[in-house]
């Protein structure tokens, strides 16, 4: 008897659970219903970024690209020279590079990759320290905040490529979303870290004497925590430099687009041409934001 | 009126402090009370007033909640319990803005690990305080220049935290603090992370200062020699509990229970010195040779209210009174022997200091240290304490 009904519920369940996993739930559904509102109901935001932003960055490519390349490798060059404290290799290394760069008739492609970096990782920067702030003075703001860091990190590139599209059209612009969802995470967390690392007694001190929430974190908080905030600064720059090629799927122009259509033809000369380019690119962008951080640290 | 009066203070670190401090009051300790309700006392119950000018000096062991007591005084910790009143405000129950401008005009804070701005110069460091409150840029570099100036650093004030020694850091602590001209001072083991020597230049210096300044200085700290050489009156504090508060005499004499004396005891030079080696050389007059003349004018030399009479061989006879010397001189007489009293306290040259102080507890004159019925020396009060606080160099043992 006593087993006869456990046989019976057991059977019940089993069938039920099968009912249950044989329907999919609509997560696919409701997520292109979700972002079909988003473009609907946002469309006053959208289109105008996808349109005058679009334009202002693509003019500014090609304002760059425009201006003559030896006034710009100069200029690099000089740069390079006084950032790294007056020593030598990293301007020869950047004027070598750069002259290479030129001579495989790549310099107009530079141009917009070194723009889509600039203007994706400002983004980052100027969004996610604030972020990173609201982080470090509220625990509940972190509790919420980290997971999405995660999500934003670790999410496939390609599966908000598609809702980039969709909201920004192709070029440039969805380029520069793409990147600021994965490059944004390293300048909050370490904004965050940076802030919640500086030593208790100084914190203790500036409110000792009276300074309000404000004065703490401009005179004490945010200097103190400035090493650790270029750190994240430098691994956002990286991160988004990291996103052309996959930003060049979507149609930015740049280095990306020739290493992807390399890719497509199968040429490994070309490709490893561009491929070089862009690791050109990247570590003189790297070793001048490391720089910049040594500098005045 | 009290500067600092302190009622009822508690702070009780945790969730369940309701609880914690029912516990408490039922006469739970500490660490029962972590156990039951997982809340850590820091203070439990501090009562005290600080007068003006007064060098209030708070000591217990590691843990015993010093830390947490100074910072409910300027509510870096929000107390659980009780009032704090500064010139007859009450800090617990103010809001944000005006407990702002307290710590912004009253109170100071000097930290045991200096807590500099290390991206701040020494100058920069010093103006923060005046800088927060929105003083022009003229006026708080010129007053912050004049507080490095009584601190010694008036040189160093475009050096970097980082290039000072440990001593000199703890300077520009003190020169950050003194720079918006506080009424109350509070130091935090200001001055334990300095090596010993160095410590003691501290001390002084801040007495030094102290004689010019007249704040009103709640020094934490948990070395009893430091305690005793610069404080005006000391609390003990045992798991949050001030156990006693007194002058540093008293807080010697006697203990107000076992912790005390434990903590006292921990000055056992009190029993390894001797009266010979703190006593002075006394101020005399010869009975043979000197008349009230002569004793009035030593007495009014070197600010006595009494002076000891010997003979010729310094044969100790006994003492005159400043009073009775001007009377004797207003009625003419000529012989110390007339008014000469003879009720000194004598001890000889082993007596330990621990024994002195029950004798020198209640004389009107100093003690005299006497070997064969010759005067060898004089103990004073403050020499006693001095020793302690001194270690075993004292000043003044060529009698
Ligand atoms: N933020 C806090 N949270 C929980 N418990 C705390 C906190 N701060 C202090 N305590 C506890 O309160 C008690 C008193 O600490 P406090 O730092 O005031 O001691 P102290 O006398 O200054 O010791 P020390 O000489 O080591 O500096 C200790 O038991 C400590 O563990
Ligand atoms: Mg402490």
């Amino acid at each position: 008897m006593m087993l006869s009904m456990t046989k019976f519920t057991l059977l019940s369940f089993i069938t039920s659970m099968e009912e249950f996993f044989g329907n999919t739930i609509p997560v696919a559904e409701g997520v292109d219903r979700f972002v079909e509102w988003i473009t609907e109901t946002f469309n006053w935001f959208f289109d105008p970024v996808k349109n005058d932003f679009g334009n202002l960055i693509e003019n500014f490519a090609e304002l760059l690209a425009s201006l003559p390349a030896s006034i710009v490798i100069l200029l690099a060059v000089v740069l390079a020279y006084f950032l790294s404290g007056r020593r030598f290799a990293l301007p020869v290394f950047t004027l070598v590079g750069l002259l290479f760069i030129y001579n495989q008739q790549l310099w107009e492609q530079l141009m917009f990759t070194f723009t889509l970096v600039l203007v994706a990782s400002f983004i980052s920067v100027i969004v996610g320290i604030p972020v990173g702030i609201l982080m470090s003075k509220s625990s509940l703001a972190e509790a919420i905040i980290k997971p999405i860091l995660d999500f934003m990190q670790t999410m496939p590139a390609f599966v908000y490529l598609i809702p980039a599209v969709v909201f920004f059209g192709i070029g440039m612009v969805p380029g520069v979303f793409a990147s600021f969802i994965f490059a944004t995470p390293p300048v909050v967390r370490f904004t965050n870290l940076g802030i919640r690392q500086v030593s208790k007694e100084l914190v203790e001190a500036s409110d000792a004497f009276g300074a309000t929430g404000k004065q703490k974190l401009f005179k004490v908080e945010l200097p103190m925590a400035k090493t650790t905030i270029m750190a994240g600064i430098n691994q956002t720059v990286m991160l988004s430099l990291s996103m052309v090629v996959i930003a060049s799927m979507i149609g930015a122009p740049g280095l990306g687009r020739d290493v992807l259509s390399a890719l497509q033809r199968a040429q490994e000369g070309p490709g490893f041409v561009a491929g070089l380019s862009i690791v050109i690119l990247a570590i003189i962008i790297d070793r001048i934001t490391q720089n910049l951080n040594k500098g005045k640290a | 009126m009290p500067v600092i009066k302190v009622s009822n203070l508690s702070k009780i670190f945790g969730k369940k402090t309701k609880e914690a401090q029912r516990l408490l009051d039922e006469g739970y300790s500490k660490e029962e009370i972590l156990e039951k309700t997982g809340c850590t006392v820091g203070v439990n119950r501090a009562s005290f007033e600080v007068e003006e000018g007064e060098v209030f000096v708070i000591m217990g062991l590691s843990g015993s909640g010093k830390s947490t007591l100074v910072r409910l005084l300027n509510r870096l910790i929000e107390p659980t319990e009780g009032d704090v009143e500064i010139d007859g405000e009450n800090l617990a129950t103010m809001n944000k803005e005006d407990l702002r401008n307290i710590r912004r005009q009253k109170m100071s804070m000097v930290f045991q690990k200096f807590a500099l701005f290390p991206f701040r110069t020494v100058l920069e460091n010093t103006e923060f305080g005046l800088e927060v409150q929105g003083v022009s840029k003229e006026e708080r570099s010129e007053k912050a220049r004049e507080a490095l100036e009584l601190v010694g650093l008036g040189s160093f004030v475009d050096q970097l935290p980082s290039q000072l020694s440990g001593g000199m850091q703890q300077r520009v602590g003190l020169a950050r603090a003194l720079a918006n001209d506080p009424e109350v001072l509070l130091m935090d083991e200001a001055f334990s992370a300095l090596d010993p020597l160095i410590r003691k230049d501290m001390q002084d210096e801040l007495l030094d200062l102290q004689e010019k300044m007249q704040k009103t200085i709640i020094f934490i700290t948990h070395d009893l020699d430091e305690a005793l050489r610069i404080g005006d009156r000391i609390a003990l504090m045992k798991d949050g509990s001030i156990v006693q508060i007194g002058s540093p005499e008293e807080i010697l004499i006697n203990p107000a229970n076992d912790y005390v004396e434990k903590f006292v005891e921990d000055v056992d030079r009190s029993k390894v010195l001797t009266a010979e080696k703190i006593m002075k050389r006394p101020e005399t007059v010869n009975i043979d040779k000197h008349g009230p003349r002569v004793a009035l004018e030593r007495i009014r030399e070197q600010g006595l209210s009494s002076i000891f009479v010997t003979d010729r061989s310094r044969n100790l006879k006994g003492y005159v009174t400043a009073d009775d010397v001007s009377e004797a001189r207003k009625q003419g007489k000529s012989d110390l022997r007339e008014i000469l009293r003879t009720d000194m306290p004598k001890v000889d040259k082993e007596t330990s200091v621990h024994d002195l102080f029950d004798i020198i507890h209640d004389s009107p004159v100093p003690v005299t240290v006497v070997e064969d019925g010759k005067l060898r020396g004089i103990i004073v009060r403050g020499s006693i304490i001095a020793a302690l606080a001194n270690g075993s160099e004292v000043d003044g043992n060529d009698a």
